[in-house]
């Protein structure tokens, strides 16, 4: 079983390669769209470089909210997630802090909440229940 | 279509590598504005190419019933010009291929010396999509046809490599 430091570090070096990034810019708290630079394709380039960093395996869907949730009126309203949707978001991505997001939830900063935490957290778990 | 940046296969083990030359030509058009008087290839030419052979790699490992698109190149280096004459030898092999897409390793050579790496990510189009299609599944096949590719296909198990029975029976027959 790997230690957080070293998911940390092997999370770090995929997002250097797939987001063209410096290993400086890579810290926990850094957001991976809004910080990093993240576009929907390289979360695809994300997903296979965490699959061999760790043997797993990471579903479609898994990491990503798809677009049927944006795009499903009981989830968004008027641009802004509703209650549905919030509980909707912790189930699904249970890695994700959604406290502050909870206080305004618009859709623009949904795309912007995953952290290189999340991602950190989001490997611990699979890594657990994989090994 | 036209779009052809390699000639021919000259190895196609399904589902793990693939090579496939491209010869350059003092006949092809483009040399002749790239550049007036010094033709070289165009690196994003190579790249196609380089694309196209890991593309039909994917695409056959799926029996091409998976829409297989360029998705992103993370990486890419040139070492060297590729002129009139010269033979590139491509090679793509996956490292990963599931659902979602397939990432694959190219390198291009110009006789012994490497002459371009490249890492491409391929997407396999959702679901969304599968009632659109980019190309009639037997215009894959009749690619991989012109391409020789069941000349020198191979199979996962080591046998000849099979045209999917499915399309060798829509297709048209072979010349």
């Amino acid at each position: 079983m790997p230690t957080k430091e070293e998911v940390f570090q092997k999370v770090q070096t995929a997002l250097v390669e797939a987001l063209g990034v410096d290993e400086e810019e890579v810290t926990a708290g850094a957001t991976l769209v809004g910080d990093l630079g993240a576009e929907s394709i390289d979360f695809l380039d994300i997903v296979f470089r965490l699959e061999k960093a760790f043997d797993i395996k990471i579903p479609r869907g898994e990491l990503v909210l798809a677009e049927d949730f944006l795009t499903n009126a009981a989830y968004v309203e008027d641009g802004r997630v509703t209650a549905a949707g919030l509980t909707e978001i912790r189930q699904r991505m249970p890695f994700v802090n959604l406290d502050e997001f909870a206080k305004n939830p618009t859709v623009q900063d949904f795309a912007n909440l995953l952290t290189v935490g999340d991602l950190c957290r989001f490997v611990e778990t699979k890594v657990a229940v994989a090994g | 279509m036209r779009w052809y940046w390699i000639d021919r296969f000259i190895a196609f083990e399904s589902g793990r590598y693939a090579k496939a030359i491209k010869n350059i030509s003092l006949a092809e058009d483009y040399l002749h504005d790239h550049f007036p008087g010094f033709p070289i290839m165009p690196n994003t030419l190579i790249m196609e190419g380089l694309a196209q052979t890991g593309g039909l790699l994917v695409c056959e490992h799926g029996r091409f019933r998976e829409k297989v698109v360029l998705a992103k190149v993370p990486k890419v280096v040139f070492y060297g010009e590729a002129r009139p004459g010269d033979t590139l030898t491509y090679t793509a092999s996956i490292d990963t291929i599931h659902e979602g897409g397939a990432m694959v390793t190219a390198t291009s050579h110009n006789g012994p010396a490497l002459q371009a790496e490249m890492e491409i990510v391929f997407a396999h189009l959702n679901a969304e999509h599968h009632d659109k299609t980019l190309f009639e599944p037997t215009d894959y096949l009749k690619m991989m046809r012109m391409l020789r590719a069941y000349e020198v296909g191979r199979a996962a198990d080591g046998s000849p490599l099979a045209e999917p029975a499915e399309l060798a029976a829509v297709a048209a027959p072979k010349p």
